[in-house]
């Protein structure tokens, strides 16, 4: 989790990841955020996140990406 | 059948009547035949078209999902006797027949939009590289009529399809209620792109009459009649002379091309939308906005989110999304990292799929360079923003100004600056007479027309002036009131005789004051051509 908060915050510094529930749903996270968060995300967890994975219920809040990221590298 | 016809008033007045006094669960099929005979109206020719893309749509999402709960009844079935590595390859196999069913259904969908609405371009582009090559042959144009609406009914039942493919949504099961999800009359020529998930909760009721509902979508309508009839079409009668000759309108007559256009085109498609959404209201149906103020946008990448959002997040969610991470889009970024280094690698996903996003935006507008060019320029711009993004971030640090008023006043003002110069694309045939009148007022030496009466010679009187002006205004002023909520609910709060005096005012407007007397043609929405 730590790792995933500091990859939030390198995207906005201006932003409470800890706190902040509504990512999408109040425009914090817009789509380029979300590639290069996609981007980051790979790199540091090797996982693979598809398109119907990219939805605001998993990138709302830096709890549900973490779920997100567990749930993939179990399939893995 | 315009909607603003007399034809068309008297069709949606006969319907809503009609919707009330009926059985409350036929109010659905009412609205199917409705539609029908709306695009029967519009062109018999057309139905086939409609109907194809229903029929496969709809088969082509049940079959899909079939295949899915066969697949999880089959997992659930072995799921002591299988393997993990057996599971995997029963998974993949099933993948590749519905990728099969999904990518032969969209071709045919997309297929016909192509030929129906891209060959004559393309093949113009063929006899022009046949004819810089020397060669005297030259093929002949198909010359095929665009259906009415095709390009949002395709867009809306592939993005319904796709929604089914990633299991976001159940296939419909009555072939009659997805029709009517493809073909619903007020949303068929100019969107907004809907999607089921969130339209099948209204689309097929039962709808109680509800006064206040009735009301609110009805004072929609009314508002969006009078952004159409009293501003945009009486603009357009100055546009169109405009446009008409590059050589006498250019130079100082271009600032007043790109802001008469780009406040023809705010009220020519947000009125549209206006009356399709109010319409769709009265019979208790939500539709998704498609506008968020975008004029009041500080970057042209907050304005992508606030114009035509139901467009825009269909690209996002159907190309955007699926090309940035794709596997051949891993692959490709792997290799520039190992190449160009770690943030050339970073960024490439971003800049491949935003160029794809914009050249198909510019495409989907319509078959010609001028709209691919545009496209590419707003991609152009996105982008450069975009990498400039630690300089304002830098600046912001030193110069505590990013919060202050003027500021943003400014940017907004920059922001509706950049919009007026990319949507002079729209106005030309060709990027060439695009690019000549741009670029004249930056050498005009006529700037005298500006004052000398000149503006009186396009179709205008200055009394149409005095009418744009009010009608100017008063959009300005329904948007900065709605930032504190909803306007008709702030209506909705005075008094009764108020409320009438205020609607009964907009009504008289739209009939005293809307472009339908002598030299006036009630037009066609610039967006009923995409």
């Amino acid at each position: 989790m730590e790792e995933l908060l500091q990859i939030l915050t390198d995207l906005h510094d201006d932003v409470d990841f800890e706190t902040e529930e509504h990512l999408i749903d109040n425009g914090i996270l817009d789509s380029m955020d979300i590639i290069t968060l996609i981007t980051e995300i790979s790199d540091a967890y090797d996982v693979t996140i598809t398109a119907k994975d990219i939805v605001p219920a998993n990138f709302n809040s830096a709890k549900a990406l973490y779920a997100l990221i567990e749930r993939l590298e179990n399939e893995d | 059948m315009l909607f603003t016809s007399y034809a068309f008033i008297g069709f949606a007045a006969a319907l809503l009547l009609l919707y009330y006094c009926i059985p409350k669960k036929a109010q659905w099929v009412l609205l199917l035949a409705a539609s029908y005979l709306f695009y029967a109206i519009a062109g018999p020719e057309f139905l086939p078209y409609i109907f194809a893309t229903t029929a496969t749509v709809y088969l082509a999402a049940r079959l899909l999902e079939r295949t899915a709960d066969k697949q999880a009844a089959c997992l659930k079935a072995h799921k002591a006797d299988w393997s993990k590595e057996e599971k995997k390859a029963y998974k993949g196999k099933q993948k590749q027949k519905r990728l099969a069913v999904l990518i032969l259904c969209l071709l045919f969908n997309l297929g016909i939009l192509a030929v129906v609405k891209y060959s004559d371009f393309f093949l113009s582009n063929v006899n022009g590289i046949l004819r810089a090559v020397g060669s005297a042959r030259t093929l002949s144009f198909l010359g095929l009529a665009v259906p009415l609406g095709i390009s949002f009914y395709t867009f809306q039942s592939v993005g319904y399809l796709i929604d089914v493919y990633r299991g976001a949504v159940r296939a419909e099961r009555n072939p009659f209620r997805f029709a009517l999800f493809v073909s619903f009359f007020p949303q068929l020529i100019q969107g907004p792109i809907g999607r089921y998930g969130a339209l099948r909760e209204t689309l097929y009721g039962p709808h109680r009459f509800d006064g206040k509902t009735v009301a609110f979508g009805l004072e929609r309508v009314l508002w969006g009649y009078f952004k159409k009839m009293v501003v945009a079409d009486r603009l357009l009668v100055a546009v169109t002379a405009l446009v008409s000759d590059t050589q006498l309108y250019s130079g100082a007559y271009a600032p007043v091309i790109l802001l008469f256009y780009t406040v023809q085109l705010y009220a020519d498609f947000t009125g549209g939308i206006d009356i399709t959404i109010g319409l769709a209201e009265a019979m208790g149906i939500r539709m998704q906005e498609n506008f968020l103020r975008p004029y009041f946008s500080k970057s042209l990448k907050e304005y992508w989110r606030r114009w035509h959002i139901s467009m825009c997040s269909w690209f996002r969610d159907y190309l955007f999304y699926p090309i940035s991470v794709s596997p051949g889009m891993r692959r490709l970024t792997k290799f520039t990292r190992r190449h160009f280094g770690e943030r050339a690698g970073k960024r490439l996903p971003l800049y491949l799929s935003t160029a794809a996003v914009w050249f198909a935006t510019g495409v989907w507008h319509g078959a010609s360079w001028n709209f691919i060019v545009w496209g590419m320029c707003n991609w152009a711009v996105l982008m450069l923003s975009e990498e400039c993004e630690p300089l304002y971030k830098k600046f912001h640090t030193r110069f505590s100004v990013g919060k202050t008023f003027p500021y943003k006043l400014f940017r907004v003002a920059r922001t509706f600056a950049l919009v007026c110069a990319l949507n002079l694309f729209d106005c030309y045939a060709s990027v060439a007479d695009t690019g000549r009148v741009f670029f004249s007022m930056f050498t005009a030496s006529n700037w005298h027309v500006l004052r000398d009466g000149s503006l009186l010679e396009l179709g205008l009187a200055p009394a149409d002036y005095a009418v744009l002006a009010i009608g100017v205004l008063l959009m300005l002023a329904v948007s900065l009131l709605q930032r504190r909520g909803s306007l008709r609910e702030q209506i909705l709060r005075r008094p009764y005789p108020v409320r009438f005096c205020l609607w009964f005012g907009l009504f008289l407007l739209v009939l005293l004051l809307g472009a339908y007397g002598f030299g006036y043609d009630a037009s066609q929405f610039i967006y009923n051509q995409f």
